[in-house]
């Protein structure tokens, strides 16, 4: 079969592995910044459509808009936004890593690297504000 | 049995060849505004969770106490524009990853552009015709700014 054939498929001699095999992308580095991509873009936008909603209160009423902002205050929503925080943190991250692995042939070449790099700078930026973010939640 | 399989990289239908590249303008605009947002919003973040009390110290003052300053109306209004059209874009593309061109296709992203246009519209009214000191009843007047009563 000459080199240059991969337009072309052949049925292989021997039956493949049950599961698919490793490929690049699949079920690696690359894959995995991508569907966390893609959960915590969708997360914010919903989060997105309603804080406006909410802030908007602000042109009904004091009472209102306070009403609304003391749901943000209680525990099980301080706990949300630790949740929204981390999607924020690895969205925005993982978003400098995708453009630099656009515009620059290094980046594009140790784009794993950066993956790791991103999920460190994740976990120093949570450690910074989940327990003084808690603190602020739980004393009051 | 053969089948072929296209090249990795040829596209599922060919960019315009006159006209505008909006597809490419779109790739462009995700990019620039997140280098931008970062700023925006690790700000706003920051502002609203992390000095003095965090959360605990939003209420209507709060807001007034930022709104008095044009520089944060300025900041909250880049911040409501750029996002939103980023996400609703993004949307768009998780839309066409999905769905087939067709009746549904249309629905969503018609759906996505609506309310992207409702929220900008009514988010940028909100901050520039914010009234710090509105008519309260009486016994709500503690809910009002400090300055309301200087
Ligand atoms: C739990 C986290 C958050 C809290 C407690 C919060 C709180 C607030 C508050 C108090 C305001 C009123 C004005 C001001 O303070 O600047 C506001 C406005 C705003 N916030 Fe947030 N925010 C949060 C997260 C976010 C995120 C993640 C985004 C962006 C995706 C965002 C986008 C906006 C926008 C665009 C406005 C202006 C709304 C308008 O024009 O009517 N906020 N937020
Ligand atoms: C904090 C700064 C942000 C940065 C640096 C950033 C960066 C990016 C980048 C580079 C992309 C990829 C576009 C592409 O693949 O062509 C993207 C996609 C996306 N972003 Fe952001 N973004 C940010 C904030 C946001 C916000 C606030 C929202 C929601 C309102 C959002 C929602 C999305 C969505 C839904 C996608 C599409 C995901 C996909 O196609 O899988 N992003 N973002």
């Amino acid at each position: 079969m000459p080199e240059n054939s991969a337009g072309t498929l052949a049925t292989p001699a021997k039956p493949a592995r049950e599961k698919p095999g490793g490929t690049l992308y699949r079920g690696r580095e690359g894959m995995w910044s991508w569907v966390l991509h893609r959960i915590t873009g969708v997360a914010i936008f919903f989060f997105l459509l309603v804080h406006i909603l909410d802030t908007a209160l602000v042109r009904v009423s004091p009472e209102a808009y306070n009403a609304v902002i003391g749901t943000y205050q209680t525990p099980i929503m301080g706990l949300g936004e630790v949740a929204l925080v981390g999607a924020i943190v690895f969205h925005a991250f993982n978003g400098l890593r995708i453009i630099l692995v656009d515009f620059w042939s290094w980046a594009t070449r140790n784009q794993k690297v950066l993956f790791y790099i991103v999920v460190a700078l994740w976990i120093i930026t949570m450690l910074a504000f989940t327990p003084r973010h808690l603190i602020n939640v739980f004393s009051h | 049995m053969t089948d072929t399989i296209e090249a990795p990289r040829s596209p599922a239908r060919p960019a315009r060849k006159r006209g505008t590249n909006w597809e490419k303008w779109g790739w462009i605009y995700m990019r620039a505004s997140g280098v931008v947002l970062i700023v925006l919003i690790f700000g706003h973040l920051f502002m609203n969770l992390l000095v003095g009390d965090g959360v605990s110290a939003i209420d209507f003052g709060f807001v007034a106490g930022k709104w008095a300053d044009p520089f944060w109306q300025w900041w909250d209004v880049l911040m409501l524009w750029l996002a939103l059209i980023h996400g609703t874009n993004g949307m768009r593309t998780i839309v066409n990853d999905y769905t087939n061109p067709g009746a549904v296709q249309k629905v969503l992203k018609g759906a996505l552009f609506a309310a992207a246009a409702v929220l900008i519209v009514l988010g940028t009214l909100v901050v520039f015709t914010f009234d710090p000191c509105p008519p309260v009843a009486a016994d709500a007047a503690d809910l009002l700014p400090s300055f309301c009563s200087a």
